[in-house]
């Protein structure tokens, strides 16, 4: 390519230009250029801005005033409305009757919803702590006091405060406002808290400032109203997804970086073929690999990982960050001096013991750095998992690897895509939390490098 | 470069090997044994089975990709009676009432990547010059961290950005009456492909930069300093020396750019609408590839049903064109790569 052209010199006449045209020109040459740098500064400008505007966004929908109403006002059940204070059978007390049979079928019963009521008791809650003589009843025969001693001995005081919260206090969020709101409009807020609710005279209806993400939503786990909603089942699915992703892609990757690295020759037709494979495949979209998934993982192996489970999730994801994670471990073993390598087999060690005692040591440190990389990248993956199946009704934690799941970015999403202003916060919420996993995954694989530098230099 | 590992730390790794070297030996000529060389090694055999196996599977993986979406794709064809022409042609996908044309989902695909390149080709190339060539030694350390930063924020939370923030700022701007739109009639609808292109563009944002950059700082430096040598100003030195010597990998950047554009999901699967439209207008509604696969398979999906085996030839066509996109962008880096000595 004849990259090299002279600029702007063209002869006029035959000549170069000279004297007062020349000095002309060359000002104008100038004047063009600083305006294209102004230019390309202003696009890195952009960057920083889109960066500080999606971040303020997502805070300014986390915080801010709403205006609730409730059906029973929480300051007459507890001390500050705080529920989790009263203890199990005060709060079974609170629960209203006609729910009680719900409460046992949704949270306790083993059999199917259908067959709950026609089942005797000891049958359908089986482990469960039952009143003497229950055991033989079904639930129709039961009396209310037996009931509410069933939930009060065998669900956990949080769980219990969250049905108080949900179907007694019911809290309803009728008017949400952004931080900014709340910050430069408050005598909106407040004039109209006055005219559509009747401001501070109504009884059972408050204003106050709510921040979305506290621990509350941390540790509750997951409804289907957004004023109880919490993540807690969001979270355990996406580590529990992550655990077994990590061993599963780093054992793999690492194994085939092994491989392509320090056993292939380098002329090898098939190496050659892998090689460029793991690289197009790097550049699949993550949906396709959810395709994969489902077909391969939840239907065709569903006598081994039970359908659309965490299982299935799991080794889809693995698949996915597979080339992030072998593309990586080559560099950090390529970038193991041969000498050791040589000096081990000098010694006599045969070509396992050379990688295993001498070349993954070193450059393990790499390796780790590259596979919380794209960890920090799976942790966000959305579209794999909601074509595998998440599903975003899942109440209850997961407790196993063939559980069934719901993940923080499917959350994230299934709040984000509801048009109502507070599953709008809560998804903002949800992505604070994520993107503090984020950080702390990634400042890890920092600190990470930067102890390899260090080793590097001394 | 020196060695990785301390001194110290290297002379306890060969001490620990001839350790067990020196053991070996001895136990084998106690035992009467064949030394070392001689033997059989069966854990060495399998571990090296193993890592083959390890590398194989993104063989596997391939394999897998295309015997899944290409067996549904067929049956999909085969129990419809479709023709390859009338699925690249027709302009409506309704898979219920046997309408398989991907049009209106490949419209609104090559919509919204087509607007995200525009965002990001112009403002990604001008970072990279300016991080390149202008930006002083510490400015650039502080912006690199930023752009990893917007790199590595889920698709998930630009969606979230697309349609809580980018969507209502445009539709503010365009829908209020105004000189341009005097009645304040709705010109962008709710979902449409403009918003969600622009968040995709800065989403590729990142990746323009860093791949530009690459190729610009590949450039040598005795190009720069003829031309400075001949008299240009350094603006006219990056315009006519510097971006034409990097172009094959600027060229590589944006097709890589396109591709993640082409596969993105997240983000038109929020902002883009509830439905294929066929319709070239950015302003209106329209599901794009990767959306409609997210929507449908998101509900009860069951195996074998129409739905189902249609999402898969929609994988098929998106598989296809992200391959060949990646192929294009090597093939170019490979083709036009300037070697300088």
């Amino acid at each position: 390519m004849s990259a090299v052209e002279v600029p702007n010199t063209q002869p006029i006449d035959g000549r170069l230009l000279a004297g007062a045209e020349f000095t002309r020109q060359l000002a104008a040459r100038q004047r063009r250029g600083r305006l294209w740098a102004r230019f390309f500064s202003l696009s890195t400008v952009v960057a920083v801005v889109a960066l500080i505007t999606l971040l303020l966004s997502i805070i300014n929908d986390a915080f801010g005033f709403v205006i609730s109403t409730y059906r029973v006002d929480p300051t007459t059940l507890a001390p500050d409305g705080n529920l989790e204070l009263l203890s199990n059978e005060e709060l079974a007390a609170l629960l209203p009757e006609r729910r009680l049979g719900a409460y046992l079928r949704d949270n306790l019963s083993v059999v199917p919803p259908t067959e709950f009521p026609s089942v005797p008791l000891g049958q359908a809650l089986p482990g469960a702590i039952l009143p003497p003589g229950v055991a033989e009843k079904t639930f129709a025969e039961t009396t209310v006091e037996e009931r509410r001693s069933i939930l009060a001995n065998n669900l956990n005081v949080d769980l219990l405060a969250s049905l108080v919260e949900l179907d007694v206090v019911s809290e309803d969020v009728r008017e949400t406002y952004t931080l900014i709101e709340s910050l430069f409009e408050r005598d909106r807020i407040e004039r109209e808290y006055e005219e559509k609710f009747g401001g501070a005279s109504a009884t059972d209806t408050v204003k106050y400032f709510r921040s979305w993400l506290s621990l509350d939503f941390i540790t509750a786990p997951q409804a289907s109203s957004p004023e109880v909603a919490g993540i807690r089942t969001a979270i355990l699915g996406t580590v529990w997804i992550m655990a077994i992703t990590v061993v599963f892609s780093f054992i793999v990757g690492v194994g085939a970086a092994i491989y392509l690295e320090e056993y292939a020759t380098g002329n090898n037709p098939l190496e050659r073929f892998i090689e460029t494979n793991i690289r197009n495949l790097a550049g699949v979209p993550s949906i396709i690999y959810g395709l994969l998934g489902l077909a391969v993982f939840v239907r065709v192996l569903e006598g081994i990982t039970q359908g659309r489970t965490i299982l299935s999730a799991s080794l889809t994801m693995g698949l996915l960050v597979l080339p992030v994670i072998i593309i990586n471990a080559q560099e950090a073993l390529r970038a193991v001096p041969s000498s050791l390598r040589e000096a081990s087999f000098g010694l006599g060690a045969t070509r396992w013991q050379t990688i295993l005692r001498t070349v993954l040591p070193s450059a393990m440190p790499g390796i780790l750095t590259g596979t919380i990389l794209a960890m920090s990248r799976a942790i966000g993956e959305t579209a794999p998992l909601i074509v595998i199946g998440a599903s975003t009704t899942i109440f209850v934690d997961p407790s196993s690897v063939v559980s069934k799941f719901t993940a923080l970015p499917i959350q994230i999403y299934d709040w984000t895509r509801r048009p109502q202003d507070d599953f709008r916060s809560i998804a903002a919420a949800g992505i604070l939390v994520l993107l503090v996993l984020l950080i702390g995954l990634n400042a890890t694989a920092i600190i990470l490098r930067q102890r390899i530098r260090r080793s590097l230099q001394s | 470069m020196e060695s990785q590992i301390k001194a110290g730390q290297q002379a306890d790794i060969s001490v620990g090997i001839a350790r067990d070297v020196f053991r070996n030996v001895r136990r084998a000529e106690a035992d009467g044994r064949p030394i070392l060389t001689q033997r059989a090694r069966p854990f060495e055999d399998a571990a090296r089975i193993f890592l083959i196996l390890c590398a194989m599977l993104s063989i596997f993986t391939t394999i897998g990709i295309l015997l899944v979406l290409g067996n549904e794709s067929l049956l999909l064809f085969i129990n419809e009676g479709l023709s390859l022409i009338e699925f690249l042609t027709g302009t409506e996908w309704r898979p219920q009432s046997g309408s398989f044309g991907i049009l209106p989902l490949l419209s609104a695909t090559i919509k919204t990547s087509v607007i995200a390149m525009l965002v990001a080709t112009p403002l990604g190339l001008g970072a990279a010059i300016y991080l390149g060539e202008y930006a002083p030694q510490r400015l650039r350390a502080a912006l690199k961290p930023i752009l990893e930063l917007l790199a590595g924020i889920p698709t998930v939370v630009y969606g979230y950005f697309a349609i809580s923030f980018m969507t209502p700022l445009l539709r503010g701007l365009l829908n209020s009456p105004s000189f341009f739109n005097p009645n304040g009639t709705e010109i962008l609808q709710f979902y449409n492909n403009v918003s969600p292109g622009i968040i995709m563009g800065i989403m590729i944002f990142p990746t323009i930069v860093s791949m530009s950059e690459d190729a610009l700082s590949a450039v040598p430096r005795a190009l720069r300093e003829a031309s400075y040598g001949l008299g240009a100003t350094k603006f006219e030195t990056i315009i006519r020396v510097i971006l034409p010597a990097a172009l094959s990998g600027i060229a590589a950047a944006i097709i890589v750019g396109l591709s993640r554009a082409v596969g993105e999901t997240m983000i038109v699967a929020l902002a883009s609408g509830a439905g294929p439209n066929y319709d070239w207008n950015p302003f209106v509604f329209a599901e794009t590839m990767t959306a409609h696969i997210a929507r449908i398979s998101s509900g009860d999906l069951s195996y074998g049903s129409v739905d189902y085996e249609s999402l898969f030839s929609i994988g098929l066509t998106l598989f296809f064109l992200t391959l060949g996109l990646n192929i294009l962008s090597r093939w170019i880096t490979n083709k036009f790569r300037e070697v300088y000595q």
